[in-house]
């Protein structure tokens, strides 16, 4: 049996999710609708590309001389947890070829019932890193962000702190929408709780993406909102305490 | 000749064979420390060198508020004794802990007339200055030029090939450079032991038959002896004796130094490379420091003046060149690291002091910073390294597991990117053949796509609608070889007269006489007829053909794999047309028994070498830039840096002896988060990279903005020394033509979304 994997694209060179030099495989469809999203082009019913598992640990493979001590595959998105089946072959594989791995997730369709929980059970025993985003932790807020609630999110933080699964815990810095001191710091007592949080990053919302909505076609709901000052950054990086995570 | 005779300046110093004989690696392979820690130890720049420095600064800034050239000789002929002592600033002469201009002025350029007097009289008259008519009538009536005589014999074919540009860049209007003598050789003997070693050669050599080659010899070699004898005169104007060895660090930087300038004054070559100085330096430095004889500020102190000389060499040259060769570069290349032959790295100290001036005195072009790279180089080294690229863009890297075993563990580069075994070798250099332009031959029968002259062999041209891979390979091939034929004379007959009437008396006179010999070919436009070939055949490439039939662009249906995405359907005809060009150049003779060679790279040159090159079936348009080096085509590389990397890095540098240049440039975030994850995510790219047997790698890591931002605002400070890696050496961003810049821009910047 091979399942394949629905990419929506592939990068080399990834630096900027999980440690060193990471080959980045981006899979589509997502559950979340996030406003400052900047990869919408992996949402809808927009065009993909089928691969294998073997497909891909091929490709990657290329690249493993650059991978140093710590570099390996980062699965991003979309939502890689979406297809865990693949996620799974795709892993076993990997953790079989001595790739270090690492899912990039906001957990968003994280739950600890049935088949699906099973299966992630299993996967991280073939996983390495999750960097989890945490997008707000004012549930209100959150679904106004990204259409759905952070119940089963926070759960997942939650459940991996449980069975002691090193993570990253990331922050995207949205003014107006995520950038609140109240929220920062409840974020930061929730943090607390986990003992399983290897780094916490604060990521500066940024208008990158924005020209991949004007070409879906999609209304931009952030328009007019700029990336957040150097101070309110630096304002979050205090309040989450990123700097006793290092 | 005794040991005991430099009693007092090799005091202290292990080994002998070096001793006895000139043999430089030996005395750094018996007395060098490998250093294996951080960069903690190192000292910011004194008083004396922010003045000097300062004061330098505003002699650049007014060098290009008077449109690139701050003062210039009419009158006097270069030569190694033709001024008095001249300084940076007289008033702080007594700052510099190195001294020696090319002239008596800083920054001021020289008359040098033995390349071309037209090109030197071309030079003043551009920048409005009147050169002398007495000279004028000395070189053109009583003393033939290297320039002249080249032109004397060139063939009518020749002279077509080069106007056209199918052969370009050749160095008949300017000096071939690329010759590094050991300069560490006047620290180290001092120039009479240097002298009797030449008598020496001068006894030895006609014994036998008076052949033309021993009569040649012998005179060079006198020639030499001159030279040597002119450098002591030349030091002497400042004050120093240097006909015995340095006996301290400071002397061993002074008379190293003196070595270079005497090169310098006598010839303006295109690249005027220092050579691998820091680890025999770092001998010097070291046994002072054990001494206490200086402190590590002095230490610092004497690099950094070393360093400041460095970026102080200028010539005058001619705006045709200026367009080949933009932002007023020397190649005043300089590496550090490497490996012996034994396993140690020969990182030292002095290695890190180097790459230091550019955080004590900022980024700079020159001298050429290169890293001689290894994943074997202690990782406090490496992490260095890619701190300071990082944070200037100045250093290149060269890849030394695959130049070791090539030319040893003392090779120094002696341009952009081509090793040279140092005092033991010379390079004929040769600048390139526009293969690109020979597929556009091969389709029009040697008709040239711009002019429709005919500059090739008549061959039969392609007739029909649709190219066809097998007919386009097969008369390609014939093409290519006629090209390497006549590109191998060509340079044959240059580097006659270059020996002739140009002869590098000075820096040879620092090299074995009985030495190897390489003839350097090169390559432009190599991704084009990659990504051309690939299209012809996984594609379809129908012929647009102008009124007389000669085809003059091309339209490429459908999808193709091209070179720089790790893809070897396109990677494999890479190498095959780097083998398949050697392979021609290999079958003919070269001047004076020399190795042939080739490079893939094209220095900012391929902004005019493009615009001499018609449409081809790529999809690149008539006139456009080619890609610079070994560079995939813009807008080819859709896989990110690492596919890209991947697709150079199979380029075999055994049939590409003379180098295969790489250029990327890095946005900050692409690299990582933060400053740390950065430096080290630049060691394992560099590590991957290199792993693969890769040779070459210039990194930038900046964003587009800056680049747009220091293109429209040139006048901003912070943009002033904004220094920036281009095909196999440095410029200041904002010396370049607009055209080029724009062409940096447009290139793929790797970024991260």
């Amino acid at each position: 049996m091979s399942i394949k994997g629905r990419v929506h694209s592939i990068e080399s060179f990834g630096s900027a999710d999980g440690p060193g030099v990471r080959f980045m495989v981006f899979l589509h469809g997502c559950p979340l609708r996030c406003q400052f999203c900047h990869n919408p082009d992996t949402w809808g019913s927009k065009k993909y590309e089928e691969m294998s598992a073997d497909q891909i640990l091929r490709q990657a493979l290329r690249y493993k001389n650059y991978w140093g001590t710590n570099g390996g595959i980062t699965i991003s998105g979309g939502e890689p947890l979406l297809q865990i089946d693949f996620l799974l072959e795709l892993f076993k594989k990997a953790k079989a070829q001595g790739v270090n791995t690492c899912i990039d997730t906001s957990g968003g369709c994280f739950t600890r019932e049935g088949e699906w929980f099973k299966k992630f059970e299993e996967l991280m025993n073939y996983t390495d890193l999750l960097l989890v985003d945490i997008k707000e932790i004012n549930d209100e807020r959150h679904r106004v962000l990204t259409t759905k609630s952070n119940e089963n999110i926070l759960d997942m933080a939650r459940y991996l702190s449980d069975i002691n699964k090193p993570v990253w815990i990331r922050h995207v810095l949205v003014p107006e929408r995520s950038d609140y001191d109240e929220d920062l710091d409840q974020l930061n007592e929730f943090i607390k709780t986990l003992n399983n949080v290897e780094k916490v990053e604060v990521l500066p919302y940024h208008t990158l993406g924005v020209f991949k909505w004007e070409e879906l076609g999609i209304d931009y709901q952030l328009e007019g909102i700029q990336p957040p000052t150097a101070e309110r950054v630096e304002n979050a990086h205090k309040r989450l305490h990123v700097e006793d995570y290092k | 000749m005794s040991a005991e005779r430099f009693e007092k300046e090799w005091n202290g110093f292990f080994g002998n064979a070096w001793k006895d004989e000139i043999n430089v690696r030996d005395f750094i392979q018996k007395n060098y420390t490998e250093y294996t820690g951080d960069e903690s130890f190192l000292e910011g720049p004194t008083e004396a060198t922010k003045k000097l420095w300062g004061r330098l600064q505003e002699l650049q800034k007014q060098e290009r508020a008077k449109g690139g050239v701050l003062d210039m000789e009419t009158e006097i002929v270069s030569g190694l004794t033709a001024y008095g002592p001249g300084y940076i600033d007289e008033s702080m002469k007594d700052l510099e802990q190195v001294v020696g201009l090319q002239t008596d002025k800083p920054l001021k350029r020289a008359f040098m007339p033995y390349g071309g007097i037209r090109m030197a009289e071309q030079a003043c008259t551009t920048y409005g200055y009147q050169p002398s008519e007495k000279l004028h009538e000395i070189f053109t009536k009583y003393h033939k030029t290297h320039n002249q005589a080249v032109f004397d014999v060139y063939t009518p074919e020749i002279k077509k090939a080069r106007h056209s540009h199918v052969i370009t860049g050749l160095p008949d209007t300017y000096g071939r450079g690329r010759i590094v003598g050991d300069y560490r050789r006047v620290a180290l003997y001092g120039i009479d032991f240097l002298i009797e070693k030449k008598k020496q050669d001068h006894l030895n050599c006609g014994d036998g038959e008076m052949t033309e080659d021993v009569v040649r010899l012998r005179e060079e070699i006198a020639e030499q002896i001159k030279a040597l004898q002119g450098m002591k005169e030349m030091a002497a104007v400042y004050g120093f004796d240097i006909s015995r060895p340095a006996s301290n660090a400071k002397e061993a930087v002074q008379w190293l130094y003196f070595g270079y300038l005497a090169a310098i004054k006598t010839q303006n070559g295109a690249a005027m490379s220092v050579g691998r100085v820091s680890t025999f330096l770092d001998i010097y430095i070291q046994r002072d420091l054990m001494e206490g004889l200086i402190t590590e500020q002095q230490a610092q102190e004497l690099i950094d003046h070393l360093v400041m000389k460095f970026r102080m060499v200028k010539f005058a040259r001619i705006p045709s060149y200026n367009e080949l060769f933009s932002g007023d570069p020397v190649w005043a290349t300089l590496e550090v690291g490497g490996m012996s032959n034994d396993g140690r790295s020969l990182v030292t100290k002095t290695c890190y002091r180097f790459l230091h001036t550019l955080e004590n005195m900022g980024p700079s072009p020159e001298p050429n910073l290169t890293v001689l790279y290894t994943v074997n180089l202690p990782t406090k080294f490496r992490a260095y390294a890619s701190k300071v690229s990082i944070e200037t863009s100045s250093i290149q890297y060269e890849n030394d597991e695959v130049m070791r075993p090539f030319w040893g563990d003392d090779y120094s580069i002696c341009c952009c990117v081509s090793a040279t075994e140092t005092g033991k070798e010379m390079q004929f250099f040769g600048a390139r053949a526009n293969l690109a332009k020979c597929l556009t031959y091969a389709i029009n029968g040697g008709v040239d796509e711009k002019t429709f002259e005919q500059v090739g062999p008549k061959y039969r041209p392609i007739t029909s609608e649709y190219l066809d891979y097998d007919e386009v390979m097969e008369k390609f091939d014939d093409m290519m070889e006629w090209l390497a034929g006549l590109y191998v004379n060509t340079l044959n007959l240059i580097q006659y007269m270059h020996d002739k009437y140009y002869y590098e008396a000075a820096e040879m006179a620092l090299i074995d006489t009985d030495l190897r010999r390489t003839f350097a070919t090169g390559i432009a436009g190599f991704s084009h007829v990659v990504d051309s070939l690939s299209a012809i055949k996984y594609a379809k490439v129908k012929t647009v053909r102008n009124e007389e039939g000669y085809v003059v662009d091309y339209e490429t249906e459908g999808e193709f794999p091209r070179y720089g995405n790790d893809d070897d359907r396109a990677d494999d005809i890479a190498v095959w047309l780097l083998k398949e060009f050697m392979t021609k150049i290999k079958k003919h003779h070269t001047y004076r028994d020399s190795e042939p060679t080739t490079s893939i790279l094209t220095i900012t040159s391929n902004v005019v070498y493009g615009k001499a090159t018609g449409a081809l079936p790529d999809g690149r348009k008539a006139g456009e830039p080619l890609s610079p080096g070994a560079n995939p085509a813009y807008g080819a590389e859709q896989n990110g840096l690492l596919a890209s990397l991947n697709s150079v890095a199979k380029i075999p540098y055994a049939y590409a002896l003379d180098g295969i240049s790489n250029t990327q440039t890095i946005n900050p975030s692409a690299l990582g988060n933060e400053p740390e994850e950065r430096k080290y995510n630049l060691v394992s790219v560099l590590d991957g990279y290199f792993k693969q047997g890769a040779h070459h790698l210039n990194v930038n890591v900046f964003g587009t903005e800056k680049l747009i931002d220091a293109m429209n605002h040139p006048e901003k400070e912070e943009y002033a020394n904004f220094t920036i890696r281009v095909s196999g050496y440095a410029v200041k961003f904002i010396d370049l033509t607009k055209e080029q810049q724009l062409d940096v821009i447009s290139r793929t910047c790797h970024k991260h979304l």
